[in-house]
């Protein structure tokens, strides 16, 4: 009978391969999240009612269908009825993508939308388009302050990811699995699972604190400000 | 000669309405080179409206706008690009980008509009700074600058896109009394370089010393109008005397 520190260290490099790929899926969710939320966050803000009305329709299914069913839809479904030979991990990344995607459009909007009216006016009277004031003027000071809300996001989408497991994708959740089906550590292996996501919120979360800092407009704070 | 030259700006019966209630109801006015306007009159008259309106900020429902005697063609993106290039504007609460020091607020628009390179850019926005005394705070962020300071890095910004008149709306209304100076002396060294300027203001010095003419407006249309010599003698018993009189009690009972 092995004892379960050394079952524990021989699935190590299995259990940390799904470490990795958890982390793929994140990043890739995380980052076609920002790419869709930044584009539905404009559209929201400044597009026109028929843009909004689409827009918003796309938010609420994301927001509204769990993303458990979302998965089955997408991977069992939706890409096998395109013939689209994607695999679980990318499947997964694209649907937390598109899910994550729909909540960061709202963190991005509410951005926008508290930034003072003022910042849009002078771009205008400046003779800026309104494309141009956007880039350059509106999303850098919105995506600043939308950070610790992003960073919430990043821990709810990794933790979501778990769900990958149902699909087959070989992340952390479905390689502790495996090994525990096998020998029975539940206890023990469920624990280094534990601790893998853990230590990969704590790896996002204090990276973007750091980047907040990094990115922090000298002198500004929300307190008291117009 | 001078006689036909068109006025740059010109404004000819705007109206606008919001939520039914007119605001300006049929308001004209003109702008000659080098000339100075002061608009006055009671809170919500319509003097930050009109502003707006003159540079399609809020667009108005009917009227014309005309730049160099050429009307302006409020549906087109490029004509009103170039209206507000030529026509700058300083808002009330300096509305300086935040995220950009005072040198890349000016730097920034410089070109993305102007197109003009980096360096020109930097060259031109620094001169800008140093003409209204902020050489030294090219770094700052706004947050870090008073309200006398940002309102003045915002008079530069506006000045670096070379208009051909300036809009004010209550540029001296957000700042302490001890501020309120340093931004006068820039107004009116700019008076004093023959800049076209049309103003709301409350500040009696500005009104009474640098306008060439007062636009008095009330209830969304100008009711009066003249040279602060007539309007303001004492006994003309004009509705801008009246009016200043009352600016001038309050800032009594201030000091
Ligand atoms: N976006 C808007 N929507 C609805 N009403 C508005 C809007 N902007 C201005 N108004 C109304 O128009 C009227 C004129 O406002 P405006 O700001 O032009 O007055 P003002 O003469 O500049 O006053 P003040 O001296 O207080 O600055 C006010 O009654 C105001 O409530
Ligand atoms: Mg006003």
């Amino acid at each position: 009978m092995q004892s379960s520190i050394s079952i524990v260290i021989d699935a190590l490099p299995y259990l940390l391969s799904g470490f990795f790929n958890t982390a793929a899926i994140v990043l890739m969710a995380m980052f076609l999240g920002l790419l869709l939320g930044i584009g539905i966050a404009v559209g929201l803000v400044y597009g026109g009612r028929m843009l909004r009305f689409l827009l918003g329709l796309y938010v609420w299914f994301f927001r509204g269908v769990p993303v458990l069913v979302l998965l089955f839809l997408f991977y069992f479904g939706l890409f096998p009825y395109l013939h689209l030979p994607i695999n679980a991990l990318v499947s997964v990344s694209v649907v937390l993508g598109m899910t994550t995607g729909a909540y960061q459009a709202n963190i991005f909007k509410g951005a926008i939308i508290a930034l003072p009216r003022g910042q849009f006016n002078a771009a205008s009277a400046l003779g800026m388009s309104t494309f141009q004031a956007i880039r350059t003027i509106i999303l850098p000071q919105a995506l600043r302050h939308s950070i610790p809300a992003w960073s919430n996001e990043y821990s709810i989408i990794l933790k979501d990811s778990a769900l990958a497991f149902v699909i087959g994708a070989p992340e952390i959740m479905a390689r502790t699995q495996f090994v525990a089906s096998r020998t029975y550590q539940h206890l023990s292996l469920y624990i280094v699972a534990g601790l893998l996501y853990f230590l990969l919120t704590w790896l996002g979360v204090t990276s973007l604190r750091y980047l907040e800092q990094k990115v922090k407009i000298p002198g500004y704070s929300h307190h008291g400000m117009r | 000669m001078t006689i036909t030259m068109p006025p740059i700006l010109q404004v000819e019966n705007l109206y606008k309405s919001f939520d039914n209630t007119a605001i300006l109801k049929g308001v004209s006015l003109r702008l000659h080179q080098g000339e100075i306007k002061v608009l006055i009159g009671p809170s919500g008259s319509g003097k930050s409206t009109l502003l707006q309106c003159i540079n399609c900020l809020v667009q108005p429902d009917r009227g014309e706008i005309l730049l160099d005697g050429t009307a302006v063609d409020r549906t087109s993106k490029t004509s009103l690009c170039r209206l507000r290039q030529e026509v700058g504007m300083i808002f009330q609460d300096f509305n300086l980008f935040d995220h950009l020091t005072a040198l890349n607020n000016i730097i920034i628009p410089l070109r993305k509009v102007k197109k003009i390179c980096r360096r020109e850019a930097e060259k031109r926005a620094r001169l800008e700074l140093e003409q209204v005394g902020l050489a030294d705070k090219t770094e700052l962020y706004p947050a870090q600058l008073s309200g006398g300071q940002k309102q003045r890095v915002a008079m530069a910004r506006a000045l670096a896109m070379d208009p051909k008149a300036l809009l004010l709306d209550e540029p001296t209304s957000a700042l302490d009394p001890e501020l309120i100076g340093e931004v006068i002396a820039v107004i009116k060294n700019l008076a004093a370089r023959g800049m076209t300027m049309l103003m709301a203001t409350h500040q009696i010095s500005l009104i009474a010393t640098l306008a060439d003419e007062i636009l008095f407006m009330e209830q969304g249309s100008i009711v009066e109008h003249g040279s602060p010599s007539v309007l303001l003698a004492p006994g003309s018993n004009s509705k801008s005397q009246g009016f200043c009189d009352r600016l001038n009690e309050l800032s009594d009972g201030r000091e």
